[in-house]
């Protein structure tokens, strides 16, 4: 399959489907996506597991460990989305 | 009231469509090829076929399920209003986000109004449980967080925690458009909605400071002391520009939960129709438990933004 011209740049004329701008915008998307999910993922999860051998250590004062718990898990949930907004904006402008 | 007003003005964020009938000078419509490179394939018509870019898997609308799902979470105009100011033009348009927010002020005037009248000693029924949240707000986020002016804070806390609340919950209620309504959705999935209330706590945090601190030794200990002289203007200014992050990432956060829960929703939804309909149990029940999910996170972002703002105000009241 012939590579595009030196000055292709519309979409409609490319001939290649394999690595114009287009589809590396959308791979980035994704990619960014999954990564941003794999470090909340990361990040709740020690949390998840440091309030649960809090609990096991001092069962009276679970409540105080749940509360912070759920804020602090929103706390990083909001930096995920912050990138999540970031690939959909990407994903859906390209 | 002012909340309304304030998101009534800055609601200049509108879609891209449904914009006729509104009069726009010939000099403001960007011209013909300008943003070609941004636009991408919206300049095509949506919807169309899109030769070789959408064409995954021979599905000629798949490239088609981003906007019809983005559709449903955007904005949409249903009065035209506005002005003109000089050459530009100022819209107001009151749109579907901004009925929203008339519908959750007014539910959330009505059930405060009618619970707040019982007023006794030993409160019993909806007045007790309006206690109940409104004595968490002010015992668990205010005194803990601003010490012992929170007086003056603690009924913006309560607003800012209800309004919240009741816009969040409403975007949950599955009330569609019909005749001229354009139907109940998430008025804090609208980045204006939330950038104006990140900014009313922005603001007030300012006062809080300069009315702890005095309205020149605000500014002047934003610097933390023990900083040598030389050094002095970099840190202003790095410390000045840092005031700004906190409200952006209030605005931001709840913003993005409240859109990301109702997008996964109507992904989940939209498989039904793009993959067969025999995936529906499946796919109903996956947007169930992300529902009861968005119930919690709704409840949960409410909190945060209360309890984030009461923080940042409290920051203020001492010297670092």
């Amino acid at each position: 399959m012939p590579l595009p011209a030196a000055g292709a740049t519309g979409i409609l004329e490319v001939e290649s489907l394999t690595m114009n701008q287009f589809s590396l915008g959308y791979l980035a998307a994704g990619i960014g996506a999954g990564l941003a999910v794999l470090g909340a993922g990361f990040g709740i999860g020690r949390l998840a597991s440091a309030a649960m051998e809090g609990t096991a250590r001092q069962p009276s004062a679970g409540g105080d460990i749940r509360t912070s718990m759920i804020i602090a898990a929103a706390l990083i949930e909001g930096v995920t989305l912050f990138a999540e907004v970031v690939c959909i904006i990407l994903a859906v402008k390209v | 009231m002012i909340v309304l007003v304030a998101a009534l003005l800055l609601a200049q964020a509108q879609p891209e469509h449904h914009r006729e009938g509104v009069p726009v000078p010939e000099t403001a419509r960007p011209a013909a090829g300008e943003h070609g490179a941004t636009l991408g394939h919206q300049e095509v018509a949506p919807g169309a076929v899109h030769k070789g870019e959408h064409e995954k898997s021979g599905e000629e609308h798949k490239g088609g399920i981003a906007e019809h799902i983005f559709e449903h979470v955007q904005d949409e105009t249903v009065v035209p209003l506005g002005f003109w100011a000089g050459q530009r033009y100022v819209r107001l348009d009151i749109t579907k986000h901004v009925i929203n927010m008339w519908i959750a002020a007014g539910i959330l005037l009505i059930v405060v109004g009618l619970a707040a009248r019982k007023r006794a000693v030993i409160p019993k029924g909806g007045y007790n449980m309006l206690e109940t949240f409104v004595m968490f707000i002010r015992d668990e986020i205010s005194v803990k967080n601003i010490g012992h002016n929170n007086d003056q804070y603690t009924s913006y806390l309560c607003t800012a925690f209800f309004f919240i609340l009741f816009m969040n919950l409403c975007g949950l209620l599955p009330i569609p458009a019909f005749g001229g309504f354009p139907g109940v959705s998430t008025a804090t999935g609208n980045v204006s909605v939330t950038v104006v209330l990140a900014l009313f706590t922005f603001v007030l945090t300012q006062i809080a400071g300069m009315r702890a601190q005095g309205a020149v030794g605000y500014w002047t200990h934003l610097v933390p002391g023990g900083v040598p002289g030389a050094l002095w203007p970099l840190m202003f200014v790095i410390e000045f520009f840092g005031l700004f992050t906190k409200p952006f990432a209030l605005t931001v956060r709840l913003f993005a939960n409240m859109v990301a829960g109702h997008i996964v929703i109507f992904f989940l939804i939209a498989l039904t129709l793009f993959i067969s309909v025999y995936v529906a149990p499946v796919s109903v029940a996956f947007a169930l438990g992300i529902f009861m999910l968005e119930l919690f996170v709704a409840l949960v972002q409410a909190y945060v933004f209360t309890m984030l703002s009461a923080l940042f105000i409290g920051m203020t009241q001492h010297a670092h």
